[in-house]
């Protein structure tokens, strides 16, 4: 008799499954990958969903907040625009559906750089061997990697700098809401230097769901600046989840800016295998309404002598649900680690909800590791001083917010991005103030 | 009448009473010291002026040119030319000296019905004021007051207030943590500022201020009301005395 105690399938589980058993013959990929997804379908179905009971899904119960499982979205039909960044990038690669469209994407070959569908490249295993990625056994992830239905990969070759950003754009496409599961990978090799940009994006008023997943590996002495742009349509739930492996020596810059969505969770797993990296790793996210946004890291320093710095900022208005769950690892041979975490939260309105859980683990005995955690409305020193000078309350409250969230977004090390976003946030003040 | 009037204020702070029944005429172009002890209501009465939420009026009224302020928001008092150099003027993360200047003297321009500075008008005025108070631009790009001395920090406050011109200066405690070299600096950035159509409040706990701002008139505060009023002299005499002889009389 089989003793295991397995709570009943919700409608979104039971779903899942009938998909995953009606697509499994169709999709792409034989052999080792056709493997991976069964080993990966296995892991969620054996766990189901993430609820709230699960300690890293607290705040974010997938069994309340996905209760339905859209079906796999069918590829674009027609050949649409992505909304761009003017002028930015060196070329946009874009993602619809989940799948790689040549047709939208705009990227004229750049030396040094090798672009190819994520399936291809992973067919030869002694090139790549897809899915050994920090968080891999993740059930977002797991669930990516079941479903996965394109994407692509980005090899950077050895000791080239890339000077314009690539931008990695995803976007849901149809009226009818779907699930898409893009999977890629960006390979930075050894002294190499990247800026690249992932964006997400869809219509509004269409409930459609996102699970993507990206793999990135940095080599020694590598250099890559990361920013992730969410401006998903307002029923969107989308999961995007990052596996980094950061080599030794290397610097990585990660920015996540979230706007758009229902609700979004952003999963950044990343590992530092050599010794001198430095890493920061970022975000804003400014929620309005009833959005339920998510950041959630795990940082692993598996090598000594290496820094990070996870700064996160959130702006919460009306009865919106912010989260920030940071946990730093530091395992036994990582001496001299330099590891300091915050989190900050503004409140804009009583019934929003801000949840900090900045986590240390810490099994070195030389380290250096902090974190601190906020969350408070404006301070009325602060308005007070700006409306004796004269500034009228909502622009000294504009003046604040936008101060608060600059501070952050200050970081990004690209200015044409800086700007784009300084500008987006200022768009988004704008529209809270009328 | 006076341009500034305070006729019979009572104030609260989380019901406690600090102001007493507080009455005080500032006449314009003049410069009053306000003198008194820890605790008599000097700091109060800069929060008041301004507009600062926290304090409840129970009783009595101010009146600047003959127009009771006490309904107005601060940044209303402020267009109509209250400035008030905090004591201990508070850190703006992420706003650029520059910015708040010209977001401040924009705001009260429009609300008063005038137009913009142009941008090198506004930096010519800025410049040349920032020069004689020894602020640097590198100060000026700096978010506001943060990182800045003690000193640095109310030189910024002299700075606001020789950009947005008020008609009402109240001075609270400038010269609080200022070394000797630092007080002649704001002392000379504020006498440039002296105006026949400026009126300032100069409040003080010392005496020593006094020798570079000299006051038209001094008044002595204690327990929430003004106590004696008199000219310069009275600072010296206060100095010499100490403010024991009113604590005993207000009581």
């Amino acid at each position: 008799m089989n003793a295991e105690v397995r709570a009943i399938r919700t409608p979104a589980e039971q779903a899942l499954n009938a998909a995953y058993a009606a697509a499994r013959a169709k999709l792409p990929g034989k052999g080792a990958i056709a493997d991976l997804r069964e080993a990966a379908f296995q892991r969620f179905d054996a766990a189901g969903l993430p609820h709230r009971r699960i300690e890293e899904w607290k705040y974010t119960d997938l069994r309340a907040l996905m209760r339905e499982a859209k079906p796999l979205a069918e590829p674009a039909k027609a050949k649409g625009k992505v909304p761009a960044l003017p002028g930015l990038t060196a070329g946009r690669i874009v993602i619809v559906n989940g799948r790689y469209e040549q047709a939208w994407s705009e990227f004229k070959p750049v030396a040094g750089v090798e672009l190819s569908d994520v399936f291809a490249f992973a067919a030869d295993q002694k090139n790549y061997r897809l899915g050994e990625i920090p968080g891999r056994d993740d059930i977002a992830v797991s669930l990516n990697t079941a479903f996965m239905t394109g994407g692509v990969a980005l090899r950077v070759a050895k000791g080239v700098n890339i000077e314009k950003p690539i931008e990695i754009a995803h976007v849901f496409a149809d009226g009818t809401a779907a699930a898409m599961y893009p999977r890629s990978v960006v390979v930075v090799e050894p002294g190499a230097r990247v800026t690249f940009i992932e964006s997400f994006n869809g219509p509004a008023g269409v409930d459609y769901q996102v699970n993507s997943a990206l793999e990135l590996v940095i080599g020694e002495g590598a250099h890559v600046d990361h920013v992730t742009i969410g401006s998903d349509g307002d029923k969107a739930l989308r999961i995007s989840s990052l596996g980094v492996k950061v080599g030794a020596k290397a610097i990585y810059n990660g920015f996540t800016y979230t706007a758009g969505g229902a609700v979004v969770r952003n999963q950044i797993f990343a590992r530092f295998d050599g010794e001198g990296t430095q890493a920061s790793i970022g975000g804003v996210t400014l929620l309005k309404g009833r959005q339920h946004v998510d950041n959630t890291l795990v940082i692993n320093h598996a090598a000594g002598g290496c820094t990070s710095r996870e700064r996160f900022r959130t702006v919460l208005d009306g009865e919106s649900h912010g989260i920030f769950q940071g946990k730093i690892v530091v395992e036994p041979h990582a001496q001299k680690t330099d590891a300091k975490m915050a989190s900050h939260a503004l409140l804009l309105s009583d019934e929003a909800e801000a949840d900090n859980k900045p986590e240390l683990e810490i099994f070195a005995d030389d380290v250096q590791c902090g974190h601190g955690a906020t969350a408070g409305a404006l301070d009325s020193a602060l308005k007070f001083y700006l409306m004796s000078r004269g500034i009228p309350e909502n622009e000294a409250e504009a003046l604040l917010i936008q101060a608060f969230v600059g501070e952050a977004i200050e970081e990004i090390v690209h200015e044409g991005i800086r700007e784009a976003l300084l500008n987006a946030a200022a768009k988004w003040l704008q529209a809270r103030e009328q | 009448m006076a341009f500034l009037e305070v006729k019979n204020l009572h104030v609260e702070i989380e019901g406690k009473e600090i102001l007493n029944g507080l009455t005080l005429s500032v006449e314009k172009g003049q410069v009053a010291a306000i003198m008194g002890p820890n605790g008599s209501g000097k700091s109060t009465l800069a929060y008041v002026l301004a507009g600062k939420s926290e304090y409840n009026v129970t009783e009595g009224d101010v009146l600047l040119n003959g127009e009771s302020i006490l309904e107005m928001a601060p940044d209303a008092r402020a267009a109509k030319g209250v400035f008030l150099a905090f004591q201990y003027p508070v850190e703006v993360p992420g706003v650029a000296t520059m910015t708040f200047l010209r977001t401040a003297l924009n705001a009260q321009r429009k609300t008063r019905g005038e137009n913009e500075l142009s941008t090198p008008e506004f930096m010519k005025l800025v410049r040349d004021t920032a020069g004689h108070l020894g602020i640097s631009q590198e100060m000026l790009r700096r978010a506001v007051n943060v990182g800045f001395s003690g000193g640095e920090k109310k030189r910024n406050e002299i700075l606001q207030m020789a950009v947005l011109q008020p008609k009402l200066a109240v001075l609270d405690e400038t010269d609080s943590g200022l070394d000797i070299d630092a007080l002649k600096i704001v002392a000379d950035g504020v006498n440039k500022l002296r105006s026949p159509d400026r009126s300032m409040v100069v409040i003080t706990h010392y005496q020593r201020l006094l020798n570079y701002i000299v006051p038209d008139v001094v008044h002595v505060l204690a327990k929430g009301r003004v106590v004696k009023s008199g000219g310069k002299e009275l600072a010296l005499e206060l100095e010499a005395k100490g403010y024991a002889q009113f604590q005993g009389e207000a009581a």
